[in-house]
């Protein structure tokens, strides 16, 4: 153990209060164990403590954001240590009693850090059935382990229970790498339907997220913000806003803010401030004409996959399609903006901050502050909502930096304006495809170009013998931020970032050729796929439809789609009705099915479904951001449209058994496929294709329009 | 000095010095300590802030103490009863209705003013009486199917 590791195995558990502890160390697995901090013991990702009460401790830096994982991870860990679900108590997202995590998102949860956490309880049991057999005086194999006590199976008067076992003990393992998971077939919590843990706080108003939070002799800040992005401050007249009474005037290098013990009064100092602002020479684009800036920009494309020669294989193809795809800036608009409340003192600072990423808060605090790392706690309550959006931590370091600079505990809770002003959108992106088809109706060649939207997404599982996949300008996980200037403003990861454009692009072209070979989009799809997952969600979801086939536009409002990300596959099937003299699509009907390998829980994995389902409609209908440059023209609800009630279709949610593979992610693969099945569906209907998201009414009727023009 | 305001809040009896033009949402999450009310957008267009007055649902970020004074104000930590959830909350909890829930305590209050003044509304009736809150989460459709959960039966309770 070095000096830095922080605790010694002695205050750890003193820290602890005694039990066991099994830690999880899951290194080997991608995208964990970068920069880790030793603080503990051992090298951990997690652990679990079983305590002198019986009752089990989950401690991992992963946060609950409404997609679950609270209550799924509590399945798992229930499932391989032999106790009931309600004897798991979770801490999350606490970079002081939790070991270093990345952050929480990219559907890696359950499929990254869920094995690990099983593998912890599988262990965790194994020496609480050791410690059983000694204290009953017969070998492991001969016992029994339910609801956290363990039994002589012929002998079931002869018992210990978990907290008997762990009582006094200060026992620390490390689980080893040949621990055995249990079968699919033997699972009394996984696999079966479990309410939320979280359920009850959120139905009493008891949940707390982080501007719920209160500190004695707080303040509320409101900081002031410039009208556009890249605007400068020139002067600032702040006498008015000092006038009143009991504000605190914070002004330092680009932070500029005011302090109240009353929200209402610090919202009434910020009005009072009399800034004057540079604005940006050139205005940059605008929503409109980012198309063209981001297809121009330049950016170098690489290759994310290259088969055959797709040049030679168009030359020789009996049809080409070539199609050019558009989607706007999409907001993510969690109901709860971002917050965050600090306090700063003798040389400490805890931060309660709404963030997917506790962690590299931690760090970006510190860094603000000027204290080490160790210095910084940040806690995570409840997040309304995150969606990839509240990676960004800005309002972390706003308030510990107001905090510090105060002497008092700051909370910053942005109202819905500067929550739209600081998202970092799902960006713009132009994706182009040529592709063709033989003489046999046989897709020959895929030549494929996404700008801005990055490569998530774009590879596909179609057989097609010469291929090309390109992507410039996206954003990657290492680095998720664009190149500069391709953007007015920034933009970042949202719920699948990338797949949701590539998928549309994708799928509409598979729908285009198969329309124009006259041949029904399942068949074609079908003729084309080997892989027997995409096959088996794609069958399961055109039966669970009840699916005709016809060639597209039928005329029913019937369209189709699939994809694979996180390591699930996904089809769905939906209904819609087109509006031709408004340009309206409802959407009536979907049915989406999904193989995301054994399911934790099946209740959590609908929800995500139905979720992924809902929100999809939003950038597939009606989500867009309205922009001229750096000027954020949408900043409330009452011009940017979520899908609302009384646009939600009747939703079925299918689960394919695969109880072969471990779990895949669940959060993020059912949004993939909504442009392009609302789509699809709209073409089915109308015979009118579009190619740019959303599908608002006046596209729908200029693509109308164009197709009466067409056919006339 | 600012005006004195008196209303009944959760069934007791309260007084606030903070004024007649102070805000029902900020004074409910602030000097109340009520914090189950959320901001959302400030402008009445997500529902999040929803409260009861006087039976009816409101959006406490465009009412101020005045407008509730001599009034009922009930908020979602005023619903359950004696540790017993109020069978909204209860639906809400057996049809998995929310995810990050911070909808929810709005939501719940907005489908227990419909049901007071519509005890058995269709699900059509319920789907547009709820179309100004927002739920980010997509969980649109176990709401509908909670609040018809407790519209379906033939007597139900709401206070």
């Amino acid at each position: 153990m070095s000096e830095r590791a922080g605790v010694s195995r002695r205050e750890f558990f003193r820290m602890l209060g005694g039990g066991i502890v099994v830690c999880v160390g899951c290194a080997a697995l991608p995208g964990f164990g970068q920069n880790r901090w030793p603080r503990y013991p051992e090298e951990v990702d997690a652990y679990l403590l079983i305590g002198a009460d019986g009752r089990v401790t989950v401690f991992s830096g992963k946060i609950e954001m409404g997609q679950g994982v609270m209550t799924s991870l509590a399945q798992m860990a229930a499932e391989e240590l032999g106790v009931e679900l309600q004897a798991i108590d979770m801490v999350l997202g606490d970079t002081d009693r939790c070991p270093w995590d990345m952050g929480t998102f990219g559907s890696m949860t359950t499929r990254m850090f869920g094995p690990a956490l099983r593998a912890a309880a599988a262990e965790a049991r194994s020496v609480l059935t050791g410690l059983a057999a000694a204290r009953l005086g017969v070998s492991a194999d001969r016992l029994t382990v339910h609801g956290g006590v363990v039994s002589v199976t012929d002998a079931p008067s002869r018992r210990v229970s978990y907290a008997e076992l762990a009582a006094g003990k200060r026992l620390m393992r490390r689980v080893g790498a040949a621990t055995v998971l249990k079968a699919a077939a033997d699972f009394q919590v996984m696999g079966r339907p479990a309410a939320r843990l979280d359920a009850r706080a959120k139905v009493t108003g008891e949940a707390k997220y982080a501007a719920d939070l209160r500190l004695s002799g707080q303040l509320y800040a409101r900081v002031l913000r410039p009208p556009v992005h890249r605007a400068q401050l020139r002067s600032l007249d702040t006498s008015a806003a000092e006038a009143i009474d009991g504000v605190t005037m914070v002004r330092r290098d680009d932070l500029v803010a005011v302090l109240h013990a009353d929200p209402q009064h610090a919202g009434a100092a910020l009005a009072a401030l009399r800034p004057q602002w540079q604005l940006p020479q050139e205005p940059g684009p605008d929503d409109d004409s980012i198309f063209g800036h981001l297809a121009e920009s330049g950016v170098p494309l690489t290759e994310s996959a290259h088969r055959g020669d797709v040049v030679a294989a168009r030359a020789a193809a009996a049809r080409v399609f070539a199609s050019t795809y558009r989607k706007g800036y999409v907001a993510h608009a969690p109901l709860e903006p971002h917050a965050a409340l600090a306090e700063v003192s003798a040389g400490r600072a805890t931060v309660w901050a709404s963030t997917q990423t506790p962690f590299p808060t931690r760090e970006h605090v510190a860094h603000a502050l000027g204290l080490a790392p160790e210095a910084v706690r940040v806690i995570t309550p409840f997040l309304g909502g995150g969606f990839g959006g509240k990676s960004a931590d800005r309002q972390a370091v706003e308030a510990a930096r107001l905090a510090q600079l105060c002497g008092r505990p700051v909370q910053v809770a942005w109202d819905r304006s500067e929550e739209f002003f600081y998202d970092r959108f799902d960006p713009a992106a132009v994706v182009t495809i040529a592709s063709g088809v033989d003489a046999a109706r046989r897709v020959t060649f895929w030549d494929f170009t996404v700008y801005a939207a990055g490569e998530r997404g774009a590879a596909h599982v179609y057989d097609i013998p010469d291929l090309r996949i390109r992507s410039g300008g996206g954003m990657s996980y290492e680095q998720s931020a664009a190149p500069q200037q391709l953007h007015p403003f920034e933009v970042g990861p949202w719920r699948a970032p990338g797949a949701n454009m590539n998928v549309f692009a994708i799928e509409s072209q598979m729908d285009i050729m198969a329309a124009a070979c006259g041949e029904d989009p399942l068949e074609f799809r079908l003729r084309h796929l080997s892989d027997a997952r995409m096959r088996g969600v794609l069958q399961a979801a055109a039966a669970a439809f009840g699916w005709q086939a016809a060639a597209a536009p039928s005329g029913r409002g019937v369209g189709m789609a699939c994809s694979t990300d996180a390591g699930s596959y996904v089809a769905a099937c939906a209904e819609v009705a087109v509006d031709e003299a408004k340009g309206t699509v409802r959407v009536v009907r979907v049915v989406c099915a999904e193989d995301l390998g054994i399911v934790v829980n099946p209740e959590g994995a609908r929800m995500q479904i139905e979720g992924g389902v809902t929100m999809g409609l939003g950038y597939a209908l009606s989500e867009e951001l309205h922009f001229r440059g750096g000027d954020i023209l949408d900043r409330n609800f009452g011009t940017y449209q979520l899908p609302r009630f009384s646009s939600v279709p009747r939703i079925e949610a299918v689960l394919v058994r695969n109880d072969a593979l471990a779990p895949q992610g669940g959060g993020e693969p059912p949004i993939t496929i909504m442009g392009a099945v609302i789509a699809n569906a709209v073409f089915d209907a109308s015979g009118s294709r579009q190619l740019r998201l959303p599908m608002t009414p006046e596209r729908v009727l200029a693509g109308l329009a164009e197709s009466r023009h067409h056919a006339s | 000095m600012a005006a004195t305001v008196e209303f009944r809040l959760n069934g007791r009896p309260v007084s606030l010095g903070a004024g007649r033009s102070q805000s029902l949402l900020w004074a409910l999450r602030g000097e109340l300590g009520l914090t189950g009310t959320k901001y959302g957008c400030g402008i009445g267009a997500c529902g999040a802030c929803t409260v009861l007055v006087d039976g009816r649902a409101v959006c406490s970020c465009l009412r101020t103490l005045g407008d509730v004074e001599a009034r009922e104000v009930v908020t979602i930590e005023g619903l359950a009863q004696g540790g017993k959830l109020h069978p909204l909350q209860q639906a809400f909890l057996d049809n998995g209705a929310l995810q990050c829930g911070y909808c929810t305590p709005g939501m719940i209050l907005g489908a227990h003013a419909l049901l007071a003044s519509t005890p058995h509304p269709s699900r059509a009736a319920i789907a547009s009486a709820m179309e100004q809150h927002l739920c980010r989460c997509g969980a649109h459709q176990r709401i509908l199917a909670a609040i018809e959960s407790v519209a379906s039966r033939a007597e139900h309770a709401h206070e």
